[in-house]
């Protein structure tokens, strides 16, 4: 019989973060942020059928990037949790941070449990139905949650990316002011993004009931300019 | 409440229904036989096609044996942004079968990305149907119109339905409910192919103002408690429901035309 090989509990969690780090990294970054009228989602996308961003509920919005399967299950899973809660009980008891948390709790299960953790980072968006109360819920490969209400930047090369926003991101921007803003943080200073190469989505206090609303083709042109 | 994860082989796909199914949350619909007399029922709902797609209207009345229980009851509903659903029968259990037609067709256009083709949420309606025999079969019968704008077909199209789901897809216009026979006789009098909205609200709000006038679970007009049948108009610019103020002026208009010539 032979014994098994010692590995440290830290080099294991340091191992998968590394390997899950790796998979995320691969993939091209999203772009969300709040502004005057709602959250705008933004994303380097060159399918136009495998989506990073989608509708989870009224006014709730979700962003994922990393393995496209592992991203798109839990996506799903949002869904069918949201519908079921509101048809349960009421619309107004869907909120966000429990969605957050649920896939938090997935997430360190998989980081702490499984073969491998899932190589994926997601955002969870909720509008709020007066401005200045969005939130934007940040989620990590091994189920670290953080919050915010400005602007949150996953996938690969986001340091650089997110200075590039940082800088430029201004609270109480438009929705032409908040696209031009994620896009040139996005592209850099040595490309230029076309509408092809980009997947856009908006949260708008002004689209009634389902806020989600996809900006494509002409409609995202004209956004661009 | 857990997050809904599912193997490959157990996932329900983009199906509520199923979802409920897995999760064992269905209702088990009504066990013992009950009979007519204590349930709400009786009502006119239409829908008449017109050159940019479909009007629907239904009145306002619920009634429980020979008392009104409700005076201003909806029965006429977007189904999605393109489609409506207009019930009659059974009270409650026509408010829930529209509020999983509603969650099912929004369900499955955010697990799939897309929205389902018109025939395609025809048919779920009609399954739901089917699943409701049981319960229609002890007196609790629910009869929808379903109506929409095909994109695909770019037209208007309407479908009537029975208690068994079967399925009925209707050229001009379509009634259901206890006042439906007198609803129809106008609607097949005054339909023609060039109809316009105007005309076909005017046609709408007619055939259930003669509904009302000879069925006496169907609701007329209520100019003092300002209660009108809901009349909504679905084109490619989707499912819009008509202010009260218009459908005020046309029963004005119709009584008016009416008062001044016919015998009322």
């Amino acid at each position: 019989m032979t014994v098994p090989m010692y590995v440290s509990p830290e080099q294991v969690m340091k191992d998968r973060a590394d390997y899950a780090r790796k998979g995320i990294a691969r993939g091209r970054a999203a772009v969300a942020s709040t502004f005057q009228d709602g959250v705008l989602f933004c994303a380097e996308n060159p399918s136009n059928t495998l989506r990073k961003l989608s509708e989870i509920y009224d006014r709730i919005g979700f962003m994922g990037v990393g393995k496209y399967n592992e991203f798109d299950q839990l996506r799903i899973a949002g869904v069918r949790h949201a519908d079921l809660k509101g048809y349960s009980y009421s619309r107004d008891d869907v909120d966000a941070r429990w969605l957050a948390n649920q896939y938090a709790q997935i997430l360190g299960q998989y980081f702490t449990h499984e073969m491998k953790p899932l190589e994926i980072e997601i955002l969870i968006a909720e509008m709020s139905l007066e401005p200045g109360d969005d939130r934007l819920f940040h989620l990590l490969y091994d189920g670290t949650v953080m919050d915010t209400t400005t602007h949150v930047v996953i996938g690969g090369e986001a340091d650089v990316i997110r200075e590039r926003l940082e800088a430029s991101w201004s609270d109480g921007d438009d929705l032409d002011a908040a696209v031009a803003v994620a896009v040139q943080a996005l592209a850099g200073p040595d490309r230029a993004l076309v509408p092809d190469d980009l997947e856009v989505a908006v949260l708008a206090r002004e689209n009634g009931r389902r806020a989600f609303r996809r900006i494509e083709g002409e409609a995202l042109a004209s956004l661009l300019g | 409440m857990t997050l809904p994860l599912f193997s490959p082989g157990e996932d329900p796909g983009p199906s509520f229904f199923g979802l409920l199914a897995h999760l064992g949350l269905e209702s088990p619909g009504p066990q013992a036989p009950m009979g007519p007399p204590g349930v709400t029922h009786g009502t006119t709902v239409l829908a008449i096609r017109y050159v940019d797609g479909v009007v629907m209207a239904g009145d306002r009345r619920a009634t429980t044996g020979n008392l009104i229980s409700h005076r201003s009851m909806e029965k006429v509903f977007p189904a999605d942004n393109t489609s409506g659903v207009a019930i009659a029968g059974a009270a409650g259990p026509a408010m829930e079968m529209v509020c999983l037609f509603q969650l099912q067709l929004e369900h499955y256009e955010k697990v799939e990305g897309n929205p389902l083709s018109l025939d395609g949420k025809a048919n779920q309606l009609s399954q739901m149907l089917r699943s409701h025999l049981p319960a229609a079969m002890q007196g609790l019968a629910v009869l929808p119109i379903f109506a929409g704008y095909d994109e695909r077909v770019q037209t208007g199209r309407l479908f009537q339905f029975d208690v068994t789901g079967g399925r009925y897809e209707e050229r001009a216009h379509a009634a259901v409910g206890s006042g439906s026979l007198h609803a129809t006789t106008v609607m097949k009098i005054r339909h023609h192919d060039d109809l316009d909205r105007e005309g076909a609200v005017d046609i709408a709000v007619e055939a259930l103002f003669q509904a009302a006038d000879e069925d006496t679970a169907t609701g007329g007009p209520d100019p003092i408690r300002g209660i009108y049948p809901v009349v909504a108009a679905i084109t490619a610019d989707g499912y819009e429901r008509l202010p009260d103020d218009e459908v005020a002026a046309r029963t004005d208009a119709l009584l008016r035309r009416i008062g001044g010539g016919e015998a009322t």
